[in-house]
């Protein structure tokens, strides 16, 4: 007998998604982020001190995190203790408890939550000490009573797992509380526009964030939230419109619903983009100035480091804060299993049937969610990513995690290291940077 | 709006128009005139209380942006957004309007007294919106709800993609979008009609020569069958 062979081209994912699509007749819509594996920080190493750097002792000496967003327009800037923030979320997408205990988590370590599609919510600002309100094309729940109530605004130009898309919220999960946010019949899905209504372009832009300050009375910051596709050029155009600080997201970035193909096929990974993001910022003489939050993919407080240590002033996360609350927790594997999952591969996010009441509007299923444990659980996680980072800076000699610099970095991949523009470990080559240019 | 002893006069050609909304932020409302706006953008933005603004001339973009309670009156023509996310309160415009009139505004009457340019009413939520003359390309796309009533023609694409918003128009429509169909005109429409034209001062049109179009609600939950509208 010959040997089963399967196909690396025709993997078993690739056949059960031609299965899939040739039964249902529709692209598949789900949520968390790409699944595929991209270049990424994975592939960077940090040198630490040795001889010619001396490290910081370790729970003695200070190594700061505390981040400014914001102050080069705004009276009142936004001041995070740590440099890690709760990505927008939108309720409607996450459960009121979800958003509650994420506020509730935030507000414990000195950090920011953000809402997203449809609205601010009372359970995210009463929890959120500090709290992003977004602008986003779709305007759902857009509220100026909100706006002036926000601690900064973030528009949304794109996101990560879809720049250049609209968003989606299943029939499902439109109940009656979410579809009266949202001005729109319960049941009916809710395309979210991919371009805003009153805007396209620059220049456009640039006159929106003038009448955003205007109404705000220049008290906050204005963000703007871009999906990874050519940094360089939208980072200028962002700056040069205003923004006070630059949220970019990878491909990598979770979403709560996006066409698969989308979330895996468009835009670049989080590793490529920020060295770009920087330089656009450097070039115009406001790095530092203009903040630059990142996000897509964001896991560790290694991640967390690496990606300051290329130049972000903060990082943003989405999934992982999910999976702190309790997302693909094995407690819920016989539901998994019953929904056609695992713990561990559950992305179904946009169906509404979350068995761990995160990514659900069903009561019953969202009360499996403690509020208070649930913040518990990020507040922790979030506290380990923080000193996870410190310890990085700390044996880099930096006493401030804003210290750390590509200079510390080597990559293990040519991949990473052309992407990265940090050297190959072990040589001074960065592939695609010509020696003394 | 009658000039009274308390109408504050405020010239933006000596003033800035930070001045002009850290004024017009003031809770308790008042009279103000504004002169030689000379199109400047972001009038009259954000505004909370019962204010009464006329500004004498040409505005910019996002003019009374985000509305609240405030009656405001345009002697000129305005740039893209005007009253753009309204809330409630009057915006009135007696020139022309830009494109994205009344964009997702959730309430409150817009008047265009002459035409607005494409996208008027886009993603509208709730307000109601007159105009006296034509509207361009592409108005009331995804309206959500409330009411765009046109005195004269639609441009193309009108109300794609529909939500519960209800259109009327008594001239010619170049074309509907997807899923916007013209339906009957029923005893309510016609008191509506009669109403919104009495609110915003119009006459010399009466509701019987309207027609109404909404949405057919085909798209409103995903079918494969549908995949073309899309
Ligand atoms: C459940 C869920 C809902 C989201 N909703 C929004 C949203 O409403 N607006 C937005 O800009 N981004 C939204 N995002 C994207 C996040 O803001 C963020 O860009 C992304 O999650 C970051 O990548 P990470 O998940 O790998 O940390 C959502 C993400 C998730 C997982």
């Amino acid at each position: 007998m010959t040997a089963l062979r399967e196909s690396a081209t025709f993997d078993r994912a690739t056949i059960a998604e031609i299965q899939r699509a040739a039964r249902e007749g529709i692209y598949e819509i789900r949520g968390f982020g790409a699944k595929r594996r991209v270049p990424h920080f994975d592939d960077l190493l940090f040198l630490g001190a040795s001889m010619s750097r001396y490290p910081l002792e370790g729970y003695r000496e200070r190594c700061g995190t505390g981040v400014t967003i914001g102050a080069r327009h705004a009276r009142e800037p936004v001041a995070l203790d740590i440099p890690i923030t709760i990505a927008g979320m939108s309720f409607g997408a996450l459960s009121g408890q979800a958003k509650e205990a994420l506020g509730r988590g935030a507000s414990a370590v000195g950090t920011s939550t953000t809402t997203g599609d449809g609205g601010m919510t009372e359970e995210e600002r009463a929890h959120s000490d500090t709290l992003v309100y977004q602008l986003l094309p779709s305007r759902y729940g857009m509220n100026p009573d909100d706006l002036r109530r926000a601690d900064a605004i973030e528009i949304v130009v794109g996101q990560g797992a879809k720049p250049g898309g609209g968003g989606m919220l299943l029939g499902q999960k439109i109940t009656d509380r979410v579809a009266a946010m949202r001005d729109l019949p319960p049941g009916v899905d809710q395309r979210s526009a991919c371009r805003h209504p009153d805007w396209t372009g620059p220049d456009d832009l640039e006159i929106k964030i003038l009448e955003l300050r205007e109404i705000t009375d220049w008290r906050i910051p204005i963000y703007v939230k871009i999906g990874a596709s050519r940094p360089y050029y939208d980072v200028t155009l962002a700056v040069k419109s205003g923004a006070d600080a630059v949220v970019l997201d990878g491909m990598q970035g979770g979403t709560a619903a996006s066409q698969s193909v989308f979330i895996e096929h468009v835009g670049i990974p989080i590793l490529a983009a920020i060295p770009q993001a920087v330089r656009a910022l450097a070039d115009l003489g406001l790095h530092r100035e203009v903040q630059l939050i990142v996000s897509g993919g964001i896991r560790t407080g290694a991640d967390v480091a690496k990606a300051l240590a290329l130049g972000a002033d903060a990082v943003s996360i989405g999934i992982g804060v999910l999976i702190a609350l309790g997302d693909n927790a094995p407690e819920w594997e016989d539901e998994y299993v019953r929904l056609g999952s695992h713990a561990g591969s559950y992305d179904a996010w946009q169906a509404g049937r979350d068995p761990a009441g995160i990514t659900t509007q069903d009561p019953e299923l969202a009360r499996r969610l403690d509020p208070l444990e649930g913040g518990r659980r990020v507040a922790n996680y979030l506290r380990v990513l923080t000193m996870e980072a410190q310890t990085i800076a700390r044996a880099c000699g930096k006493s401030h995690v804003h210290n750390l610099e590509p200079e510390d970095l080597v990559a293990l991949t040519v991949e990473a290291a052309a992407m990265a523009r940090v050297p190959l470990a072990g040589t001074t080559w960065i592939p695609g940077l010509v020696p003394g240019a | 709006m009658a000039t009274t002893a308390e109408t504050h006069s405020f010239d933006l050609r000596v003033e800035s128009v930070r001045a002009l909304n850290a004024l017009l932020h003031d809770p308790h409302g008042g009279a103000v005139r504004v002169c030689h706006p000379d199109g400047a953008h972001a009038l009259a933005v954000g505004l909370n209380a019962p204010w009464e603004v006329e500004l004498d001339g040409h505005v910019g973009y996002y003019c009374a942006g985000m509305n609240a309670q405030a009656q405001i009156t345009v002697r000129g023509s305005a740039g893209v957004g005007l009253a753009e996310n309204m809330m409630s309160g009057r915006v009135e415009v007696f020139g022309n309007a830009s494109g994205a009139a009344g964009a997702t505004a959730h309430g409150g009457l817009l008047v265009v007294h002459g035409d607005a340019a494409a996208r008027a009413g886009i993603s509208l939520k709730g307000a109601a919106i007159v105009v006296g003359g034509s509207v361009g390309h592409m108005s009331a796309f995804m309206a959500q709800s409330g009411t765009l009533l046109v005195c004269g023609d639609a441009g193309e694409g009108l109300g794609d993609s529909l939500y519960e918003a209800v259109i009327y128009v008594r001239g010619r429509v170049a074309s509907l979008g997807a899923d916007c169909v013209e339906q009957e005109l029923d005893s309510d429409d016609l008191a509506r009609i009669t109403r919104l034209l009495a609110e915003a001062g119009i006459d010399g049109a009466s509701a019987a020569e309207f027609r109404r179009y909404g949405s057919a609600r085909e798209l409103y939950n995903f079918h494969v069958d549908n995949a073309g509208s899309y």
